[in-house]
């Protein structure tokens, strides 16, 4: 697989874009998942990626996060070349994502969810937490108020000590974005984030993307199949359709194409 | 009094048990394998801390220390050699491996030691006991009889191998405890064994987490062969192996993934065997100990502080 990458660029310094996917394959035996995808998303741009069922959109996201090798074609960061790297990698790099089926850590609290996130911010030794070394005592009230800071403009907060699982399906929503912020991304992925949220549910959501956007100037790529929100919040999109583009442009431009309009509805 | 004497050593003996389900339990909590060998760490332990204790040069902390690191560093090696390269295999799979390793340390065990026991001097070898109650003068604590001169014996002894194996499984217990819920690496473990997937997306370094585990169990199950053989002081190859098994009834009862289970299970079956031993019968000892493992998952399949059915064994 090494060799299929070395075509791909070193660094790109001082790139507009936070993203580029060039000619992106993945094969499953002999199922090509996903079949030369290009984009291209720009810093503090928030981007749909839709498309029906079974089109490939996951396994984009998988891709992206290191959980997938892509069979060929390369992903850059932020000016690096991320392909093939492992999910950890990946994330230290700067990608976070959420996921479709809500995947806390369910029996850990509220604030020790988002503390996870912060693992690598923290430079003490195992060791020392052992020992309980002053370091430790310094790095964790460190991380515990960087932790309330983030639940606070989630208005979590007040439920830090609640149990994950505990909590309702919109805070749950809510903790797993704050969650993801906490590893300090530049790159946020949503997966389906309104999957199961009602038409109020959903405009508050539409609200917290936004305001993440802005408040951490974060670039943000989501999967949606709510027109309402993708039509709402997203500045461009990449329509997939059984793995390959179908369209990619500006939101109103994409969504009032026939070719779209068909692959949804059918002819 | 004899019933309290051996309530204090089921409790004591249970200790040392709780200190080898740990191992077990943390390591079906995080890597969701049963590791089978874990029994045969403890017969390695022994075998470490005997053979340091033996030698003129190395003091008792030096022997200790020696034996935890060994102890450590055997259990980092076999999940890397044997147990890493089979993450994504099928379950049953690194089971097999598990028991084949379990052989393996056996039997370099009766190559290089033979099947001849060794006889363990206990590390609290010359000690007075901890504690002495005699009839009608009172509670003596670590000193020899006082009263032996005139011939009266205490009603009851409680021994420093005993009080040993007690305090120190609960002090490592609580700092234990203390790291699963207060550190980042605890934070980690606790994460891992709920969802590996996520962890990893969220940018824990899961082998790292796991090594680590196979590591903290392997220390515990050095302390915890260092406690058994000073209390019952003989080694052979398989010393290893029935408490073990125990220690892994233990953990099944106490509900295994789950730290305070692994405690309380540890602990209660520990006094159970001791007063069936005492009440019952000393042959059938072990029979009612899985007896009763057999009723409890009966009545309550998860174990007595275990979590929610769907996962997989």
């Amino acid at each position: 697989m090494k060799e299929q990458l070395n075509n791909s660029p070193e660094i790109i310094e001082g790139s507009p874009n936070m993203l580029e996917i060039n000619e992106l394959s993945i094969q499953f035996g002999g199922l090509r998942a996903v079949d030369g995808l290009n984009m291209t998303i720009k810093k503090h741009q928030l981007y749909g990626l839709i498309g029906p069922n079974g089109a490939g959109k996951t396994t984009v996201f998988n891709m992206l996060t290191g959980v997938y090798k892509p069979t060929s074609g390369y992903i850059i960061l932020d000016g690096e070349n991320i392909t093939g790297k492992s999910p950890v990698e990946i994330n230290k790099i700067g990608i976070a994502r959420t996921f479709q089926n809500i995947r806390l850590f369910k029996g850990m609290s509220v604030l020790d969810n988002v503390k996870v996130g912060m693992q690598n911010s923290s430079k003490y030794t195992t060791i020392e937490g052992i020992l309980r070394l002053p370091r430790y005592f310094k790095e964790e009230k460190q991380m515990t108020e960087k932790a309330i800071e983030l639940l606070k403009v989630f208005e979590l907060d007040g439920e830090k000590d609640a149990l994950s699982q505990n909590l309702p399906y919109g805070k749950q929503r809510k903790l797993e974005i704050a969650r993801a912020l906490a590893t300090n991304p530049k790159l946020l992925l949503l997966d389906e984030p309104a999957a199961g949220m009602n038409p109020n549910e959903t405009a508050e959501l539409m609200e917290t993307i936004r305001f993440v956007r802005d408040e951490f100037d974060m670039t943000i790529l989501l999967i949606e199949h709510d027109m309402k929100l993708v039509s709402g919040i997203c500045e461009e999109l990449t329509v997939l359709n059984f793995g390959q583009e179908l369209a990619h442009g500006e939101t109103s431009a994409v969504l009032n194409d026939p070719k779209v309009i068909t692959a949804y509805l059918g002819e | 009094m004899s019933f309290v004497s051996y309530l204090v050593n089921g409790i004591s003996l249970g200790s040392i048990y709780a200190l080898i389900a740990l191992g077990y339990t943390m390591v079906y909590g995080i890597a969701k394998m049963l590791n089978f060998a874990h029994g045969d760490i403890i017969m390695v332990g022994g075998y470490a801390a005997f053979i340091t204790m033996a030698t003129t040069w190395c003091p008792l902390w030096l022997a200790m220390v020696i034996t935890v690191a060994v102890c450590t560093v055997l259990g980092v090696v076999i999940e890397k050699v044997a147990y890493r390269p089979l993450r994504s295999a099928p379950p049953l799979a690194v089971l097999i491996t598990a028991i084949g390793v379990s052989y393996l340390l056996q039997n370099i065990a009766l190559l290089t030691q033979t099947a001849n026991p060794k006889t363990f001097t206990s590390i609290a070898a010359g000690a007075p006991p901890f504690m002495q109650v005699f009839d009608g003068k009172g509670v003596v604590f670590f000193r020899e009889n006082p009263y032996k001169a005139d011939g009266i014996k205490p009603v009851l002894t409680i021994s420093m191998e005993t009080f040993l194996a007690i305090v120190v499984s609960v002090a490592i217990m609580v700092l234990l405890t203390l790291f699963i819920n207060k550190t980042k690496a605890g934070k980690a473990m606790r994460a891992c064994s709920e969802d590996r997937g996520a962890a990893e997306l969220m940018g824990i370094n899961v082998n790292g987490t796991i090594s680590l585990t196979f590591a903290i169990g392997s220390a515990l199950a050095a302390v915890a062969a260092v406690l058994m053989c000073s209390a019952y002081p003989q080694i052979t190859p398989y010393t290893g192996s029935m408490p073990g098994i125990k220690a892994f009834v233990a953990a099944v009862f106490g509900g295994i993934g789950s730290i305070p289970g692994a405690m309380i299970g540890g602990v209660l079956l520990g006094v159970i065997e001791l007063l069936s031993k005492a009440y019952i019968s000393s042959q059938l000892s072990d029979a009612v100990v899985f007896f009763v493992l057999i009723i409890v998952l009966v009545v309550r399949p998860t174990g007595i502080m275990g979590k929610k059915i769907n996962e997989k064994v």
